[in-house]
Formats: C-alpha cells, structure tokens, sequence
C-alpha cells in the first residue's frame, strides 16, 4: 500500500494541478494578510472558502484522479497486489497531497505574518484541522462514487451533486425542516442535524470558537453548551473522523469485489 | 510648641474670619481636638467648612444636616467597614468635595450608598473616589444639584447583591459631569428624574447597563463613553431624551447591546457612534425618533427594529460592516431610512450627483428568517443563506417592500 501511496503521492506532487492549488492558498493568504493585517479576521474569511472550497476541490480531484489513473490501476491490478492497498494507496495520495497544499499554503502566509505571536493561533490551527477533514472526507466520498460509476461524466456529475448537496441543498433543507417545526423545541435536532453535514459541522465548529459566536444569540448559547465542552468536541471531531472512515471502509468493501 | 500651636489657631481664625466672614473652618485630623467628621458636623454651624485632612477615618452613618462645605486634604480615607450608608445629606447647599470612601455596607432591605442625598437642594459632589461599594452616589428626591468628576470603582459580581454606581431617584435638575463609574451594576441609573443633563461621563465594565433610564423625560446625555457594560445604555419607558454624540463600543455578549429603546417617544440621537456591539440600537415600541449622523461600525446588528416602531426616520447614517445593517419582524414599514451610506451597497451612480441610482434594501432575508425562527441562525455564513439573501436581493418577496433607502449615498458621511 505504501508504495502505492507514494507513487500516487508523486505523481500528484509533480502534477500542475496540486502547484495551482498550492498557489491558489499562497496568494489567498498573503492578499487577505496585506489587505488586513488581522489575523482573526482574515480568519473568518478563509472560513468562508474553505468550507466552499475544499469540498469541491476534493471531490473533483478525486473523481478525476481516479479516472485518470484507471489504466494504470488496471495494470495494477494483474499483479499479485492486494486491491484494498491499491485503492487505499491512491486515496491516501490524492488525500495527503491535497491536505499539504492546504497547509502549507494557508500556513506559510499566516505563519510570516506572526501566527505564533496571536491569540487566533487556535483558531487558525482548527481552521487547518477541519480543513484538512474535508480534504479527507470529500476524496473519500469521490472514490466511492467514481468506483460505482464506470461512466465518467456520471461520475462527476454525481460528485458535483455530492457537493452541491452537501454545501448548498442540505442547509436549505434544514432550513426548511427549521421553520415548519418551528412550534417545537429545535435544539436538539439541530446539533444533530449539524453533526450529519460535514460542511456544517466544520462550519459551527469555527463559528463558535470566533467572536461572532455572540450573534448566534440562544441557539449559538445552546451549540456553544454541547460543543464547548471536552466531550462535545470530541464527539464533533469523532464524528468528522466517522466521516472519514466510512467512505474508507466502503472503499475497501467495494474494491474487493468489483469486477474490471 | 505650645506657643506656636495657638499662633497657629489666631493665625487661621485670623484668615478665615477675614476670607469667609461668619463661616468657620474646622479641621479633623487624627491628631486634631476633632478626630471625626461625625463630631466636626455636631460642632459646625451652617456654612462652615470642614476640612479634613490626609488620613483613616472609621466612620459611618454621617449625617451632614446642615449646609456644609466637606472638603477633603489629599483624599482622606473614610473606611464604612462595611457596616452600613457612610454619609447622608439631608441638608441643603451641601458640597463634598476631596474624599475617597470604601467599604460600603451591602445590605438586601435597604440601598446603602457611599453618598446618599435626600430631599435636598443645590448639593455638589465632586473629586470623590468611591470604592468597594453598594451603591456609590444615590440622589434621592434631590433637586439641581451636580455631581461632578469623581471616580467609582465597584466590585461587582453578580446584579442581585451589587448597587449602582450613580443613581438618580425622583430627582430634577442636576448635571452629571465627567464622572468614571466603572464595575458597577448600571453605572449611572435615572428613575423618574426629569431635565438630568449627563455629560463627558465614561462608564465602563459595568454588570448590567453603561446608563439606564426609567420613566424620565427630557433629559440629555452627551459625549460620554459606554464600553463592556453588559450592554450600552437603556432607555425605557422615557420621553423627549437627547442622546448625542457618545460612543457605545464593545458591548458585546449573547444578550448584549449599545442602546436599547423600550418605549421610547419624541427622541434625538445624533452623532453616536456604536462600534463592535452585538446589536447596535435595539429598537422597541419607540416612535417619532430621529437618528442622525451617527455611525454604525463593524456591529452584528446595526439596527434591530422589535416591532410597533412608527414614524422614526434614519439619515445621514453611516452604516459600515455590519453582519446586518437591519432586521425588521414585521412586513409593515412605517419608517424612514434616506440618505444613509451602507457599505454594502453595490449600485452606481451615473449623474455623479452622489446619490446612488438604485434604492438599497437594508433588510437581509436571512435576517427575517431570523426573526421568525431564531434557531434558524445556526446557518449564519453557510452558502445556501448568500444565495437566498442574493435572490431577495434581487426581487424582494418576505422584505417590506417599502423599506428602502431610495437615496442612498456613495461616499462616507464625514
């Protein structure tokens, strides 16, 4: 498996795609630290991309990775390789090469303009934590869908269907599910509803830990109450991890069985 | 020795007998032949002076009950050691002036204050510094009077066993002047005090509210600082209130605010500027109200409009950075916003006139839903809410139709 890894890892490293990425966040960084030397408040902004962003750059790196390399996994596969390892191996590498883009990307800038001396250093180390979680959990889902589906442009128009739900038709839904069961207490239903969106969880997570927290007013005091505990972010961070692993595990079901 | 000391006493009667006529000073020292207040004021007549000099006085339950000057040398200390009220006027033209009083006695039945005034007339509080207090200063049925440049410095913890810093009780008349109330439970609190004019004050930290008003009409408040307090200043149940030009800044909390208006009538705000609150003003069932040049900066809500608001107008507002520039209940507008700059408009202005020549619509939907649903925030900053307040943006539906800065400016209100 680690060879896979590696390979695919290099073969992405010295791919185009992951140097524009890489620079898309360098310059991203340094434009929003020149034009405000805050670094909380830029801190807010990039949350704002990277819970758009990294879900739709992993879904589509990852469909287009693994269609990509069907050949190459075919051949692959006629060897005495396990198959779990081959799939998992390029996950791992289109996984890691897009999570180091992020990180070095957001960090270099952050890091020259004085991370270490901030009191968002916090923030900011969240902000790259669940980042890099949807990194993971989006390449995961991609592989899963580009496995089920032969036909190429099925396959990313399931994946852009992925994120657009993830992103934008699940909080429309909750927002819906909100307002008609206004009359009963919603507390409860919506931390759960949270924990089942990754985009949303990420997104309360950073939320809550930033000033604007104040705005959120009752419901941000009621999130703030689970979520502000040791167990409450464990259980957020675990969840996210269960994100991560079931994608995976599917991957390692699916991979074994699938005929080519 | 002896002989210099009765020099020193012709010397003094010799002074103030030709300085101040009648009055007489007496002095309270620790060496003194008086070495309380509470004896200096049984000995004094009406329009002495007392002068206390630099020291440790254990005194409580003063009672100044005929009109004198109290002045203090180098702030004297006079210790309540928590046993109950300090000093109580109930004379009238009685100045304080120079003392530092701490340990108030905290009481549950009745309003221990530092300084309490009762039913008196043309008082003068100045240069005291209050610390380790129930209430600080507490006028009571007390009329033009001036409380002016004194420092108080509460330990309050928690608002059910903490006083306020100044409070102003069926009083008339008295100016409040360039005080610092800081850590108290409402700095400055009004009850049913008419023509109050409270200046230059900065009052901060405070458990509940920078300034509160309740059931006083006609009084003005400006230039003064209210910063962390719980929230700003509250003004409920109050008429004709003149607030201007003060800076409300970093009230911010769950339940915080700048300003809040309860029932306000017939009001003038103009030239405040409420910079990083939660809510800027929270408006309800306040009318004819017109709030001019101020500046909104960098708050969660700018303007919070709670209903039953008629016939208040906005212009000439800056409205800079705010989360939301306006949220609104209801679908009924009767209000008047023109001549504002937002710095969220996006229109143009062709004929250069600095006019922008599309209308903006300060309510967001989000904002509205809001309202409706106030669980529904959690979504705050998700990309499904920009679409929606981009399409209400676009063709207003759940908006009141008719809450629109037709005019809005394209530059900064200086």
């Amino acid at each position: 498996m680690f060879k896979i890894l590696k390979y695919s890892f290099f073969d992405l490293i010295r791919s185009r795609w992951s140097y524009v990425y890489l620079f898309f966040y360098l310059t991203l960084g340094f434009v929003l630290l020149f034009l405000n030397n805050d670094l909380s408040k830029a801190v807010i902004t990039l949350m704002n991309v990277i819970i758009i962003l990294v879900p739709l750059i992993g879904t589509i790196f990852g469909v287009m990775y693994y269609y990509d390399s069907k050949e190459f996994t075919e051949l692959l596969l006629a060897q005495p390789v396990k198959r779990a390892s081959i799939f998992l191996g390029q996950y791992l590498g289109v996984a890691i090469s897009l999570s180091l883009s992020l990180l070095i990307g957001l960090g270099l800038p952050f890091v020259l303009y004085g991370l270490f001396q901030s009191s968002a250093i916090w923030d900011f180390v969240l902000l790259l934590v669940t980042g890099t979680f949807l990194t993971l959990i989006f390449t995961g889902l991609a592989f899963n869908i580009a496995l089920y589906n032969e036909n190429k442009i099925k396959g990313f128009s399931y994946a852009i269907l992925l994120w657009l739900f993830m992103a934008v038709i699940y909080d429309g839904l909750f927002l819906m599910s909100l307002i008609l069961l206004e009359e009963y207490p919603l507390d409860t239903f919506s931390i759960g509803a949270t924990l089942f969106n990754p985009i949303d969880l990420s997104r309360i997570l950073i939320l809550l830990k930033l000033d604007i927290s104040a705005l959120l007013g009752y419901t941000g005091a009621v999130f703030q109450k689970f979520f502000g505990t040791g167990l409450g972010f464990l259980m957020a961070l675990s969840a996210l991890a269960l994100w991560v692993a079931l994608p995976l595990l599917n991957i390692y079901r699916k991979s074994r069985k699938k005929d080519f | 020795m002896r002989i210099f000391f009765i020099y020193k006493i012709v010397f003094l009667i010799a002074c103030f007998s030709i300085t101040t006529g009648w009055a007489k000073t007496i002095t309270v020292c620790n060496t003194c032949d008086i070495t309380s207040l509470k004896k200096a004021i049984a000995v004094a007549e009406a329009e002495d002076t007392i002068f206390i000099k630099e020291g440790t006085y254990k005194e409580f339950n003063i009672i100044v009950d005929k009109p004198l000057i109290i002045k203090g040398e180098n702030f004297p200390v006079i210790d309540g050691e928590d046993k109950g009220e300090i000093i109580r006027i109930t004379a009238d033209g009685v100045t304080i002036d120079g003392l530092f009083i701490i340990n108030v006695g905290t009481s549950y039945t009745s309003d221990h204050a530092a300084i309490r005034v009762v039913r008196s007339e043309d008082f003068l509080i100045q240069n005291v510094v209050l610390e380790k207090l129930f209430f600080g200063i507490y006028l009571e049925k007390s009329n033009n009077g001036k409380v002016y440049h004194n420092k108080i410095i509460g330990d309050a913890q928690d608002e059910y066993n903490s006083g306020n810093g100044i409070q102003l009780w069926y009083c008339k008349n008295v100016v409040v002047d360039r005080n610092i109330v800081q850590k108290t439970r409402d700095g400055i609190y009004l009850e049913f005090s008419d023509n109050i004019t409270i200046n230059n004050n900065i009052s901060t930290e405070n458990l509940r509210y920078g300034l509160h008003f309740m059931f006083s009409n006609d009084d003005v408040y400006t230039n003064n600082t209210f910063e962390n307090n719980g929230a700003g200043v509250a003004v409920m149940f109050s008429k004709r209130i003149k607030m201007l030009n003060n800076t409300f800044h970093k009230n911010w909390g769950t339940a915080a605010f700048g300003l809040l208006l309860k029932e306000i009538n017939d009001a003038e705000i103009s030239g405040n500027t409420f910079e990083e609150n939660t809510v800027g003003i929270n408006i309800e069932g306040s009318n004819r109200i017109t709030y001019h040049k101020n500046n909104f900066i960098r708050n969660g809500y700018a303007v919070k409009v709670l209903g039953a608001c008629y016939t208040n107008v906005f212009e000439n507002n800056n409205f800079l950075y705010n989360s939301f520039d306006i949220s609104y209940n209801s679908r009924i507008n009767d209000n008047v916003f023109v001549n504002n700059y937002w710095s969220s408009y996006t229109g143009y202005d062709l004929d250069r006139d600095g006019i922008g020549d599309i209308p903006y619509r300060p309510v967001k939907l989000f904002s509205y839903i809001v309202n409706r649903t106030p669980e529904t925030i959690i979504l705050m900053r998700s990309l499904f809410i920009d679409i929606i307040d981009f399409s209400e943006k676009v063709s207003p539906v759940f908006t009141p139709d008719n809450l629109v800065d037709e005019r809005p400016k394209m530059k900064k209100i200086e």
